[in-house]
């Protein structure tokens, strides 16, 4: 399978590698997918206390080029965005900005999927109700 | 000068060798004849190249030439003996053995068995990939007409008993039937002292053209036969009809011929390098050889490479070098290989691995190249890898409770 020319970018030069403190009350993190399905996924935020704005994340992937390139581009996306416009993200988004193929939109999902969860994980670490999330399940 | 990109998939096909091809072009053109047409010369000149390559074929397995059916390749030649066997021998039972790691031509046709109401034992087998030869005896029955077990995997390269599994054939009077699809060309393979009663196996395995092949039927102690599955002019005594593919036939004779003449300097040459590639790559940390070291074929390395997926591995370097994955990823199935399941492997580790297939035409610079370029590889993904670094911080991984898709 080809890959398009962003998703192979992303994956020579994957942006924001890394792990935050995922014990400061500020930091999210979302672990999602399993290694028996060839995907797991770690992403974090770290949300500016003052401004309420996304001031850094970092992610680690375990999976294809797709995989890699999903979380890659989602931590782009979610510096600079408050934690309420970064649920906004979609997986089909990040669909069409990578060009994926159809056997390859569930990494797009899991992405959607690392966002969430590590926006519940920052809501409930600063005492807010953890948000009711829709499976989104294409596998 | 290193060329890429480099060839080591050699288990998925192998380039033809030039010397096969150089046979092959005067059959396509002036020596066109259908080898059928017993009345004119263009006729007995096909003939005459098919009787050779019969030949060719017959002698690197030790089989008389007599014994040789032409297909079109391995798939063909593993539907004709399950499927020809199990109807030529319904009136002495309906029962066939088989193991779990073998070659999709050989599961699917024995699936079909099932549908037309026969009855497969699927074996299991070790987690070095060998089947159990207790297990294999035990689950023969009055009903038993065939044991389906191949040579060698194609996945993992693991070498079956083969010997030992024609002796309990023999000894309960089932025939033993092998797709030697991977193994012949490429070790020594001896019909006669491997008691092999029918065995598949293709020509673009061996250096020689896709779309031919052959299966060896035997003719004595016992007379095998089996019903042909394809209707037609009664070509090669009646179990295979269809005009002789005459220039792929000279192709794959010739092939056999210069496997057979070469078998010994390529083993040791190709083996030397797999040995060295399998080394280097397993100074990495975490890295494990699937299947037996020990009983395995000399150009052929699976190796996982732990908390890194395969086919994001592959895309590190696949546009240099061909390997090939185990992963789900780089096929349209989302499931990892059920070779590397059944030898046991976690879906982790399946998802993990790689296969090296090197081959008649690897150099040794090829081979430098592939150790750096993988190496790098996997240092690189594992940095990337949130499981590599809670294995690095000590956490178990299956304390984890994992959100199953």
């Amino acid at each position: 399978m080809a890959y398009s020319e962003k998703v192979i970018d992303h994956y020579q030069n994957p942006k924001n590698v890394g792990t935050l403190d995922k014990s400061k009350s500020n930091v999210g993190t979302g672990l999602v997918g399993a290694p028996e399905c060839g995907d797991v996924m770690r992403l974090q935020i770290e949300v500016d206390d003052a401004t309420g704005l996304i001031k850094d994340a970092r992610f680690k992937t375990f999976g294809c080029g797709s995989a890699i390139a999903s979380s890659s581009l989602a931590t782009e996306w979610l510096k600079g965005k408050t934690v309420d416009e970064a649920l906004t993200i979609d997986n089909m988004t990040i669909v069409e900005e990578l060009n994926l193929p159809p056997v390859k939109i569930h990494c797009s999902v899991l992405a959607e999927d690392a966002i969430k969860a590590a926006i519940n994980d920052y809501r409930v670490k600063n005492g807010m109700e953890a948000l009711k999330l829709d499976d989104k399940v294409v596998h | 000068m290193l060329k890429l990109p480099i060839y080591l998939d050699n288990n998925a096909t192998t380039p033809m060798d030039p010397r096969v091809l150089e046979a092959m072009i005067p059959y396509f053109t002036e020596k066109f004849g259908n080898a059928a047409s017993r009345n004119h010369p263009f006729g007995w000149e096909g003939e005459e190249a098919v009787d050779y390559a019969r030949e060719q074929v017959a002698k690197l397995i030790g089989a008389d030439p007599k014994e040789i059916i032409f297909t079109s390749g391995a798939t063909e030649g593993d539907n004709l003996a399950i499927k020809g066997v199990f109807e030529m021998y319904a009136s002495k039972g309906n029962h066939i053995i088989t193991a779990t790691t073998e070659h999709k031509a050989v599961l699917d046709a024995c699936k079909h068995i099932e549908k037309l109401g026969g009855e497969v034992t699927y074996l299991e087998v070790k987690p070095d990939g060998l089947i159990d030869l207790a297990q294999l005896e035990a689950a023969i029955k009055p009903t038993t007409i065939l044991i389906a077990i191949m040579y060698a995997n194609n996945e993992v390269g693991v070498i079956q008993p083969v010997k030992e599994i024609s002796a309990i054939a023999k000894r309960h009077g089932v025939l033993f039937f092998t797709d030697g699809t991977q193994a012949v060309g490429k070790i020594p393979v001896d019909v006669n002292k491997d008691g092999i009663d029918l065995m598949a196996f293709s020509g673009h395995k061996m250096y020689g053209p896709k779309g031919v092949g052959a299966i060896y039927v035997r003719r004595k102690n016992p007379r095998v036969k089996v019903t042909a599955q394809m209707d037609g002019g009664g070509h090669e005594r009646g179990m295979r009809s269809g005009t002789l593919n005459v220039p792929g036939i000279v192709g794959l004779g010739k092939a056999c011929e210069l496997c057979m003449l070469d078998m010994e300097a390529d083993t040791k040459r190709i083996s030397a390098m797999r040995d060295k590639l399998e080394n280097a790559l397993l100074k990495l940390e975490e890295a494990y050889v699937n299947g037996s070291k020990e009983h395995r074929l000399p150009h052929v390395s699976n190796i996982s490479f732990k908390y890194v997926e395969g086919e994001g591995l592959m895309m590190g370097f696949n546009k240099n070098i061909a390997v090939s994955s185990g992963s789900a990823c780089t096929s349209a199935s989302l499931e990892p290989s059920y070779v590397l399941k059944a030898l046991g492997l976690g879906d982790d580790l399946a998802h993990s691995s790689l296969r090296f297939g090197l081959g008649r035409f690897t150099t040794e610079d090829q081979i430098d190249y592939t150790i750096e370029q993988v190496s790098n590889t996997v240092l690189k993904l594992r940095e990337m890898s949130p499981l590599w670094e809670m294995f690095k911080e000590g956490i178990d991984l299956n304390s984890i409770e994992w959100a199953h898709h």
